[in-house]
């Protein structure tokens, strides 16, 4: 058994490696694997946050995950053809600047998990489920619908966006980029995590009633760690977005917010690193099984079966001991 | 907008509603009984759709393909109740998602192995082809309207099932009670297994019929099933009477929706964003419907408190 | 009402045709230990949760320090001082017993949305924690798993939760149950400590920790309060005799 934290590192640097190697040995594919995992992962400590912490088990993620990517898709592709997004009552452009994109990102899938969230969370339990798995139906089916930003086909955009300073398509310019964003939301979330917001919002998952009686108003309080858990996740949109220079309506769909879910609960639920090592592993498997077998969903199937019915808290439960709490 | 064109959508909004019925009430049933949320009641609709399909196919006789529908759907129902659903029942709902999620990747991609990612077609057999002339010389087709007599008849039947039956009876017990009902000495684990393939039966049936509208394809039952979670929210979980109204509530405004709303805009806006607007709206029309139960009643038209 | 911290008054609440609550009045004045009881079934619990806010009388108010509180929510009678404590723990189990605590001074302080400094580091919350903590005589346990408690440290735990709130009232629902002889002697003591800064409205079914602490006691019978007085008013009340203590065998 490790210490938690000492497995942590250990996954940083296998992160790290695995591009940097692919550098030297010129195989581009592997850097865009290590994106896609640093950016599914980042997708992960959002729902992680709402799921593990606050026991919020939405099925609805997709929702802020296809909303960060439109934020992107919708900017960029005004910016490619030189049309202002809106003229009256005040112009609004196009941009292609990283930064610009995504705290449109942030801010807009974090309203959106505001409306989402206001409503969802009047229920608890299975209902919460439902419903929130219901909303991001909505919003799949609306862009399937909406035909100016490529309706059903989704939206192309040529030129990856830009960071000051960077080449953003050189791919391991680019994955730099994902990686230090990664590393500053799981700094940012481990001191959530630890601060008295995120005592009581594990507090409040452990027990609703204690934390009502000590004066907490526990739907705000999640309703606040929901709108942060959908910004996180809109965030790492707009980042996949950005990977594929493409957006549809796919990254609203339902297998979306079930993938950000085996994230978490490959690596361990409420675990910091969790998602990390589960996004890590999940692209892993759909590289090596997917390699194997057009059919591999099966066997991540059979792999996702085993883990929900035999192996209570993940890989990093099987392999670290528990933090001890918040006190150390 | 005519008058008989309006009777026909409401028609094929109540066949619609019918179907979703009889997913909405397998799913609410089980809930009601055993506290499990099935993401793989959707696998069971298209393994039904799947069943018909192929029996259809060697057969050509479509009553026994909805005979095999039922039938496929049930066992499978029950297989996957005997060797994972039941390690379910206690766990949190978290793990119930995930592990169910997990069958659908299962069975979706297992189909997808055996039959191949072209959809099949499942005909209408010929003596269900063409239309009736209903009263007031409403022409609508025959095999629709056949759905709707179909699904509610199952309804009435889950009714006196529930009601007058000794199941039923100790499907109230166990959904009041799970302690009472072994004190009435029934084999729990015995009626778990029946009703979990009642509600099989119900969503193989339902995708056997709609497979013979629409095709038959892997995925198809998902998108049903979300739609039967909104049902069951509007209506009430673990309540069928909820998932009746709850079903021909969404029906009705998701068919309705998609035929009026571009008409309404149409009378204020220009005839092209009439329809674009009026149909993205029309999307999001049984979600809307949804919200707004969520903020009146919470738990349901049908729901207790 | 000069010295009445809680008033509860012709509380109403029916489910269907049952009342549990039949035009219920109760006062808790400063200073002393209320008691509450009544055989199964007589609407204790229904009337503790009207009083704390998880349930909504269906007429009547409840009012709290001066001011009406029927429609506030639990959580902001909690911020106003109503402390609780319940008959089965309700704790964080998963928390050490010091996080237990300081979950408590978290939502007493309103620091709940504060974001980037850690709460085990919060010198004013551990104090605040710690204190109630060490009121209760757990001080040497705070790094202990709730779960890994026994019986009796977690009713214990209860109480110092509730006294990071620095309360008005004490709200609490049968914290002797389970506790045995010594540590319900134990627990009746600190009581009388304790409610010289904050009244304790206690509903209890250990009848003789009621007569051993209690300065008044109401018995609640069908929704209706059919007697409020001192302990020896209570155990020479015929009707009471009949209705509740007859069948316990007056202690």
């Amino acid at each position: 058994m490790f210490q938690e934290r000492t497995l942590d590192i250990f996954v940083l640097l296998i992160l790290v490696i695995v591009p940097a190697s692919a550098v030297v040995t010129d195989e581009p594919f592997t850097i865009t694997l290590a994106t896609r995992a640093v950016i599914f992962a980042l997708a992960g400590v959002g729902l992680n946050l709402a799921l593990g912490q606050g026991g919020l088990v939405s099925f609805g993620h997709a929702a802020f995950f296809g909303v960060g990517g439109y934020a992107m898709g919708i900017l960029a592709s005004h910016a490619q053809n030189y049309t202002p997004i809106m003229e009256t009552p005040f112009l609004i452009e196009g941009t292609n600047s990283m930064p610009v994109i995504w705290l449109v990102a942030i801010v807009s899938s974090g309203l959106v998990a505001l409306l989402v969230g206001a409503l969802s969370l009047r229920t608890s339990g299975v209902y919460f489920i439902m419903v929130t798995l219901a909303f991001g139906q909505m919003f799949y089916y609306f862009t399937i619908s909406w035909p100016a930003y490529g309706g059903e086909d989704g939206l192309s955009i040529y030129v990856r966006n830009q960071f000051p300073g960077l080449n953003t398509l050189d791919p391991i310019q680019f994955f730099g980029i994902c990686f230090a964003l990664l590393c500053i939301v799981l700094f940012l979330v481990d001191r959530l995590n630890k601060s008295p917001f995120g005592l009581a919002l594990n507090g409040a998952h452990q027990n609703e009633e204690r934390a009502l009686t000590v004066g907490i108003n526990v739907y705000r309080l999640r309703l606040v760690a929901f709108v942060i858990s959908g910004a996180i996740t809109g965030l790492a949109g707009a980042l996949f977005a950005d990977l594929n220079r493409f957006v549809s309506p796919t990254m609203f769909s339902w297998q979306i917010s079930g993938e950000i879910m085996i994230f978490i609960i490959l690596g361990g639920v409420a675990r910091l690193f969790g998602p990390v090592v589960g996004a890590a592993l999940f692209i892993l498997l759909e590289h090596v099984l997917g390699g194997l077998s057009d059919y591999w969903f099966i066997y991540l199937g059979v792999i996702l079966l085993a883990v929900v019915l035999f192996a209570k808290g993940g890989i990093i439960g099987k392999l670290a001991k528990r933090e001890a709490g918040h006190g150390q | 907008m005519n008058m008989l064109l309006l009777i026909e959508q409401i028609l094929n909004g109540l066949q619609f509603g019918v179907m979703l019925f009889l997913m909405a009430a397998g799913l609410t049933l089980i809930f009601g009984v055993m506290g499990l949320i099935n993401l793989a009641h959707g696998s069971l609709y298209m393994i039904g759709a799947f069943a018909a399909a192929a029996v259809a196919g060697w057969t050509g006789n479509f009553l026994l393909a909805l005979i095999a529908s039922m039938a496929a759907a049930a066992m499978i129902g029950a297989l996957i109740e005997l060797s994972v659903i039941r390690r379910l029942y206690d766990r949190d709902h978290l793990e119930q998602v995930l592990a169910t999620f997990a069958m659908i990747l299962i069975f979706s991609e297992g189909t997808r192995w055996v039959f191949g990612s072209f959809p099949l077609f499942l005909n209408i057999p010929d003596y269900l082809k063409g239309t009736v002339t209903l009263p007031g010389g409403i022409e609508y087709s025959l095999y629709r309207l056949t759905i709707i007599g179909i699904g509610l008849a199952v309804a009435v039947g889950l009714f006196l099932l529930i009601s007058k039956t000794r199941v039923g009876m100790r499907i109230r017990a166990g959904e009041n009670d799970r302690e009472m009902i072994g004190a009435l000495g029934v084999d729990i684990s015995v009626l778990y297994t029946l009703v979990f393939a009642l509600g099989a039966a119900l969503a193989g049936l339902s995708g056997a019929l709609v497979g013979a509208i629409q095709s038959v394809e892997v995925g198809m039952g998902e998108p049903v099933l979300i739609l039967a979670f909104v049902v069951i929210v509007i209506g009430g979980i673990g309540s069928i009477k909820g998932a009746l109204a709850g079903a021909v509530l969404v029906g009705l405004t998701d068919t309705l929706g998609r035929t009026m709303l571009p008409v309404v805009f149409g009378s204020f806006m220009d005839p092209s964003s009439a329809t674009t607007v009026g149909s993205a709206l029309a999307s999001m029309l049984i979600y809307i419907l949804m919200a707004g139960v969520l903020i009146f009643k919470p738990t349901g038209l049908f729901g207790g408190s | 009402m000069g010295n009445s911290i809680l008033n509860v008054r012709d509380i109403r609440k029916s489910f269907g045709a049952l009342a549990a609550s039949d035009g219920i009045s109760l006062d808790l004045h400063v200073g002393e230990i209320h008691a509450l009881i009544g055989p199964n079934g007589a609407g204790k619990s229904t009337l503790i949760k009207q009083i704390a806010g998880g349930l909504k009388p269906d007429s009547g108010t409840v009012e709290f320090l001066g001011r009406n509180v029927t429609g506030m929510t639990t959580a902001a009678r909690a911020r106003m001082g109503l402390g609780r404590t319940f008959q089965i723990s309700a704790l964080a189990m998963d928390y050490t017993v010091l996080e237990n605590a300081v979950l408590g001074a978290v939502g007493q302080s309103g620091a709940v949305f504060r974001f980037f400094k850690p709460a085990m580091k919060d010198a004013a919350l551990l104090a605040r924690a710690r204190a109630a903590l060490t009121r209760v005589g757990l001080e040497a346990q705070e790094n202990t798993i709730t779960a890994e408690l026994s019986h009796g440290q977690r009713r214990q735990l209860e109480v110092a939760v509730a006294l990071t709130l620095a309360p008005k009232a004490f709200l609490m629902d049968e914290p002797m149950a389970g506790m045995g002889a010594e540590g319900s002697k134990r627990l009746t003591g600190f009581l009388q400590e304790l409610k010289q800064e904050a009244p304790i409205l206690l509903v209890e079914h250990d009848m003789d920790a009621v007569f051993a602490c209690a300065d008044r006691i109401s018995v609640l019978v069908y929704g209706k309060i059919i007697a409020t007085g001192t302990v020896e008013e209570i155990r020479t009340n015929p009707d009471v005799r009949v209705a509740y203590l007859g069948e316990e065998g007056a202690a």
